[in-house]
Parts: structure tokens; sequence; C-alpha cells
């Protein structure tokens, strides 16, 4: 059926019709074209939206202090709930299945000097399981450590930008060194870099947030609570974010269900919210690119139609000289696939092209980057064309086999 | 070589029956070269169709080379026609995008004979057409001569039994109809293929050995030449 010489018929055949075969092509092209460039610029759009996702555990919850909305047991609105360790240590023994956990307060930015040299960073006294959940590489030296914590050790573990920032010039080995924040010596003991979009994120400086407390504040006050679930279930990470929550309005005394008193931000429930966004956009993108498809394919079908009606009198020849059903069927469906075949994949270059030169000529954006067609899609379109050429050819070539010599070669 | 008794043809048009083969006993040694005649609808094209496999009769009995032809699906057909028969029509009925050597080696196409074999044989039969020079030309550049060789050359390519030749000097003048039929006559003479030739020309008749005369959808009249 595959033999060299049919293949060499049907491409005499098209030869000598060469604008009958570009019309037949051209709608598949373009259909094949226009699903490259929409699932494309679909994924352009997805990893732009999740590139805002980077830096930080995907299954990372955090739970920042806030005011009252709701009046709960005799108590009026806008209470500010304020955290400490106690809520640290509360939250830390009654959830279970997280696997790392700390506390956080907000210092905001702050100056930050190393001899003659300045900047104003974000400081972030925390607890060494931070480094987890924001999922930093360390590049030197090493992160916060329980004993910096139990002895309330002035150290400080900068981003790879502030490091870059203080030490300039000859001065350039931060270890060890020691930087002023808000005029208190912090000992560097390490450098490390943060995956996240924000230039901020790599401007942070995290010291134990037990020193922080003793040395900026005088108090055992806390801003945020942040966990990791581990490989808990969504079920179960919710059931432990339920937990949290519970058991901070039992302690503070608000309402569960005020939306207010704390902020919770479950990044594994954005990540979900966007993922099926886009599974959902990914979905109309194949319906409309099938859709173009499936009228490239009727056009080729209708053509073909066409083509085999002014063929009818070849075929009847074709017939009388011998031609049984079955090579006819062949002759007619393997046109219609190498039709289809060669015209989607000058389609596929095209738009995996065009996307090639979108990539390369266009700044990623907030919400556009890497438009790509990978080879998944273009493997899954090649066998799409094969299927589609075979549909299209199907019909006409039933026509085709049913011609009746004696009456495609009735003289007129 | 053909044998057939008592053919019934009835063709139904909507509520229309038209009874037009209505009983032909006809024997055809091998070799043999005989014309039909009869008026415009007598039935000429039709009993030449059904010896030719491309339509099926209603009733009686037809014998090609000794095989009963009866019942036979599309692709039995096509490979009874490819192997006994070859064609002669009066408009040619060449592929019109194919050039002479690729229409005359589409029968050897549906034998699976390579293609570089089939075009060199091809060639051949080209060469005794006298027709080498024209062999890379579509046959709307040809005269309806030359296109007549090459229907000829076509049909006997695949070295079939029988020619069946429906008014293949039809659409020719008559110095070039002769030309044909010397041809035919020489092909029959030399390869001993028998041969059936539809004819409305006396003079073309003439020079076949019998004269089947039809009227009315039957055989009326047998002359020997
Ligand atoms: N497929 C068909 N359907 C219906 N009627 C047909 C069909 N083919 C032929 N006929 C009719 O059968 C009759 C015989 O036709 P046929 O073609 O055999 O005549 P013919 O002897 O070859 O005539 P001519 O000399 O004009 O070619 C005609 O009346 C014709 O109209
Ligand atoms: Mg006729």
């Amino acid at each position: 059926m595959f033999s060299l010489d049919r293949w060499q018929e049907i491409y005499s055949t098209i030869r000598k019709n060469k604008l009958r075969t570009f019309l037949t092509g051209f709608a598949v092209a373009w259909g094949i074209f226009m699903l490259i460039i929409l699932l494309g610029s679909g994924n352009g759009l997805e990893n732009g939206v999740k590139e805002q996702f980077k830096g930080g555990a995907m299954n990372g919850v955090w739970i920042s202090s806030g005011i009252t909305s709701i009046q709960y047991k005799g108590l009026k609105t806008g209470r500010e709930i304020k955290f400490s360790d106690q809520d640290y240590k509360l939250i830390k023994n009654s959830i279970k299945g997280y696997d790392h956990i700390s506390a956080r307060l907000f210092l905001g930015s702050v100056l930050v000097s190393y001899k003659n040299e300045y900047g104003s960073f974000f400081v972030s006294p925390s607890h060494p399981d931070y480094g987890y959940i924001k999922e930093i590489q360390v590049l030197q030296g090493r992160f916060l450590n329980q004993i910096d914590i139990r002895e309330c050790r002035k150290v400080a573990a900068i981003g790879e930008k502030v490091k870059a920032q203080l030490f300039k010039g000859k001065d350039t080995v931060a270890l060890e060194k020691y930087v002023c924040i808000r005029g208190v010596p912090f000992k560097v003991i390490g450098i490390f870099r943060d995956f996240g979009r924000d230039d901020n994120e790599q401007k942070r400086i995290y010291i134990p947030i037990t020193t922080a407390q003793k040395v900026f504040y005088s108090t055992n006050v806390i801003n945020q609570i942040s966990f990791t679930t581990g490989n808990a279930t969504p079920e179960e990470a919710d059931a432990m974010l339920r937990k949290a929550k519970m058991t901070l309005s039992r302690s503070h005394t608000f309402s569960p269900d005020d939306p207010r008193a704390i902020d919770i931000m479950n990044k594994s429930e954005d990540v979900k919210r966007v993922n099926s966004l886009f599974a959902g956009i990914r979905m109309f993108i194949w319906i409309i690119g099938i859709g173009t498809i499936i009228a490239g394919i009727v056009g080729v079908s209708n053509i073909m139609m066409i083509s085999v009606k002014e063929r009818t009198k070849e075929i009847g020849i074709r017939k009388a000289l011998g031609a049984t059903p079955a090579s006819i069927i062949g002759l007619i469906m393997q046109e219609a696939i190498l039709i289809t075949g060669f015209a989607g994949y000058v389609g596929l270059v095209l738009g995996v092209g065009l996307l090639e030169l979108i990539a390369r000529n266009m700044p990623p954006s907030d919400f556009f980057r890497n438009p790509e067609a990978n080879f998944a899609i273009a493997i899954g379109a090649t066998i799409l064309l094969v299927i589609a050429g075979a549909f299209a050819g199907f019909f006409p070539a039933m026509k085709a086999a049913g011609i009746r010599p004696i009456e495609a070669l009735r003289e007129e | 070589m053909i044998d057939i008794t008592n053919i019934h043809k009835t063709y139904i048009t909507g509520t229309n029956k038209l009874h037009v083969l209505k009983g032909i006993d006809l024997k055809v040694d091998a070799g043999e070269m005989i014309s039909v005649m009869g008026a415009s609808g007598s039935g000429k094209s039709t009993l030449l169709n059904i010896l030719g496999i491309l339509d099926n009769h209603d009733h009686g009995e037809y014998l090609l080379s000794g095989i009963k032809i009866e019942h036979l699906n599309e692709s039995k057909a096509a490979q009874l026609r490819n192997k006994y028969l070859g064609f002669v029509f009066q408009s040619f009925n060449l592929v019109s995008f194919k050039n002479a050597m690729e229409n005359v080696a589409l029968p050897l196409y549906y034998q699976n004979v390579k293609r570089k074999k089939r075009n060199a044989i091809a060639m051949e039969y080209l060469d005794r057409m006298g027709l080498k020079e024209w062999s890379h030309h579509l046959p709307n550049e040809l005269s309806g001569g030359q296109k007549q060789r090459i229907a000829i050359a076509r049909a006997l390519i695949a070295k079939p039994k029988v020619i069946l030749a429906d008014e293949p000097t039809g659409a020719l003048d008559s110095v070039t109809s002769q030309e044909v039929m010397d041809i035919l006559t020489d092909i029959n003479k030399n390869e001993n293929i028998t041969m059936l030739i539809v004819t409305h020309e006396l003079d073309i008749a003439k020079r076949t050995q019998k004269t089947i005369r039809i009227t009315d959808g039957m055989i009326t009249e047998i002359v020997k030449n």
C-alpha cells in the first residue's frame, strides 16, 4: 500500500495540478498555524503568570495578623490582633503534618551599612525553617540555625544583591564581616540567592527572630507565621489551615468566620486556581484550534470531492485498465494525507518560527514570557494531521471507488 | 476465446425499463478479428461493455477464455480486465495530465511492474507505433491519429488476449482511420490477439474477417468478409 511507486504516482498527479493542490493545502496549513500560535501564546501567558509564583515552596502558607471586622463575644470590631511567640508555639503544637514552620517579623526597609557603603534593605527576622519555606539557595556560608535562635546571636544571612551593593572594590569578602543594621552590628554568616521574581527578594537580610525581638522590640511580638504543608493532600492541607485558624481564633477571641482578623495566604490554593484557569484556557484553545483544523479538513474534503468529480474520467480509465477499488481508495486517501501532512507541516514550521521570533524579540513581561510550542505539541499535531488527512480523504475516496467505468467513459 | 449464450441486458432508469440486449449468442475464436455493426442505439456498446466486464449482464452465460464471468466483485473484475482485456475507445480516453509514455505504461502500474521497467516497455510499444519522439508529450499536444495509436499501445502493453474497440476510428479522418486499421490488423496477425471492433463504417468492417450486424438488441446477420 505504501510502495514508492504509489507515492510517485501521487506526486505526478499533484505536480500536474499545482493550483488545486495549493488551495487544498492552504486551509490546513492555516489551521495548524493558528493552533500552534494559540497554544504557544497560551503557554506564554501561563509561563508569565506562573513566573510570579516563583521563589517559595508551592505548598507554603503565610498567616499574618490583621484587624477584626466581626463582633464576637461582646468584643467590638476594629480590634488589632497581635501575634506573639505564644501563637507560634500554639500553632506548632496544634497542627500536624507541616514540615517547616517559622515566625516572622516585619522590620520593613532598613538602612544597613558596611564601612562607608550604605543601602536600604528588607530585614526579615525569622526562624531557620524560613530558608526552606522560601526555597532560598545558600551560595556561601550558611543560613540561620537553631543555635542562633537560642543564643539570640547577632548574625545575618544576606542576599547576593545586598552583598554586591555593600561589598565593593577591594573589600569583597562578606563572610565574617560585620554589617550595621539600624546601628547594631551583625556578623554576616551566609550569602543566598532567592528565586523570587521581585528584585526586592534579592535585597533581603535574614536575622534570627529572637535577636530582633530582643534588640529592636524588647517584646516577643511576631507579625506572621509561615509553614509548609509537607506532602499533605489538598484536603489535609485545608484541615491544617482550619485547625490553625481555630487555634488562633480561640487564643485571640475573634470569630472563626472573620475574614480580616487574620490574613491567610495559601500558595497551593493560588497555584491550583491558576492551574485550573490555564487548564480551561488550554481547553478553549484546543477547541478553537481543532475547530479551525476541522474547517481545514472539510475544505480539503470538499476540494478533493470536486477533484474526484473532475477526475471521474481518469478514474474510470484507471479502472478499465485494471485498478481495483482498493487501489483507487489508496490513491485518493494517500493524496489527501500527503497534502494535509505537508501543508500542515508547513503551517507547523511557520507557527513555531513565528513563536520563536516573538520569544526572542519581545521582552518578558509580568503576564507573558517564553511563548513556546513544545515537542509534545508538535508530535500531537503531526498525528492529528495524518488522522485529519485520512478523514479528509475518506469520503472522496469512497466516492471515487464507487465510480463505474462505463459511466465515466461514456461518450458525451 | 469468447463464448456468450443468450445474453440479456435491461437498463432501468427510474420507472423506464429499456431492454437493450435480447438474447445474444456469439462465439469468437482465439485470434479472430470481428467487426460489429448496427444502427445507433442498437446495443453495440452495451455488448462490448459486457464483454469488457465493465458492465454486467442480467441473463445468460459469458465465458472469457474459459472463465465464467458472473457475480464478480470489483477487484476480481479489475484483475480480469487487466490480464485479459485491452480497450480502445472512440474518444481515446487518455489521462490528460500524463504524457504518452506514462499513459501507455499505466496498465503495468496495476501489475506492480516497477516504474523504470514499465516506462522502458512503454517506450518499446511507442516505438512500434512510430511515436518514440512523442513519448514526453501530453495528449493535448497530439493529433487524433497519434492519440489513438497511443491508446492502442496502452491496450497492448499488458499483452491481453482480447482487444475491444468501440468505434476506434469514429473520431478520425478516412486516411488516419485506415492507418489505425493497418495497425490493428497487424497486431491481430502477428500477435494472434482476438479483436472485436464496433464501427459504423463499412470499409472498416470490410477489413475484418467477420461482420456481425446487430439490430434492436439481437444478432441478425453474420457476414464473412
Ligand atoms: N447506462 C445506461 N442507462 C440507461 N440506458 C442506457 C445506458 N447505456 C445505454 N443505454 C441505452 O441503451 C441503448 C443502447 O445503447 P448503446 O450505447 O449500446 O448503443 P450503440 O449501439 O452503441 O449506439 P451508438 O452507435 O450510437 O454508439 C440506447 O438506447 C441507450 O440509450
Ligand atoms: Mg456505441
